[in-house]
């Protein structure tokens, strides 16, 4: 039994995999930090993303413990620079 | 009333400008943050700026409710541009007012810093021979991030 999560990729995550959005299948109460590392366990180039990047979980930041649930979109955010 | 905004649009400082001022203040400032043209010793010729649209709107308008906090009143409007800007355009601009200039230079300074920190914003500099790469950036501090960023140069 899993869920699917909405993975979002900006700047330069996004050229790094070369796609701005995935779907993803997680553990039910996986958290933040599981997400991260299923992701990165694919290998190339997936193991360049940060092993505790910057997290927005439905366009709120949230830290590696950070528990999700079906349907939850959750951005990456690569250091940000604005102004 | 507090405004903030992220668009594409051209930003025009003077429309900002007239959603502040009042009667009763004796101060009021624009900050306008423009395209450069060089960084770093290299030279630049335009900037492309990104946003995670439906969270930057979010954050611009908390980090504006913070900063009207420490103004002492709302009269705070602060606008952020995205997409290709070519140099000396307006990527920013911010205007306060309030009776006396403390609490406007303050308040004005602290939406460009945390801007700066937080706003789900990136930019890519388009340099002159052609290249392109993403702005060294800041973590977010909410988020509890490890900085770890990955660079990227563009070939042309």
């Amino acid at each position: 039994m899993s869920v699917s999560v909405r993975t979002l990729f900006f700047a330069a995550y996004r050229d790094l995999l070369g796609t701005s959005e995935l779907s993803v299948d997680v553990a039910p109460n996986a958290t933040v930090r599981d997400l991260v590392r299923i992701l990165r366990d694919r290998g190339a180039p997936f193991d360049g993303l940060p092993e505790q990047p910057a997290v927005a979980v439905n366009q709120t930041y949230a830290g590696p413990d950070e528990r999700l649930s079906a349907g939850d979109e959750v951005a990456f955010i690569p250091p940000v620079a604005g102004g | 009333m507090v405004r903030a905004e992220v668009q594409s649009d051209p930003i025009d400082p003077q429309r900002v400008l007239a959603l502040v001022g009042s009667d009763e203040d004796g101060a009021v400032l624009l900050f306008l943050g423009v395209v450069r043209n060089h960084a770093d010793g290299r030279s630049v010729r335009g900037m492309h700026y990104e946003s995670y649209e439906t969270m930057a709107s979010g954050v611009l308008r908390e980090i504006a409710d913070e900063a009207a906090d420490k103004l002492g009143t709302d009269r705070l409007a602060v606008v952020h541009r995205t997409g290709e800007l070519a140099i000396g355009e307006v990527s920013v601009a911010i205007a306060v007012s309030s009776p006396h200039r403390a609490e406007s230079y303050d308040a004005s300074r602290y939406v460009i810093e945390e801007i700066k920190k937080r706003l789900p914003v990136w930019k890519k500099e388009h340099y002159a021979d052609g290249e392109a790469s993403w702005v060294e950036g800041t973590v977010p501090p909410e988020s509890g991030g490890a900085s770890a960023a990955v660079t990227t140069g563009d070939a042309p």
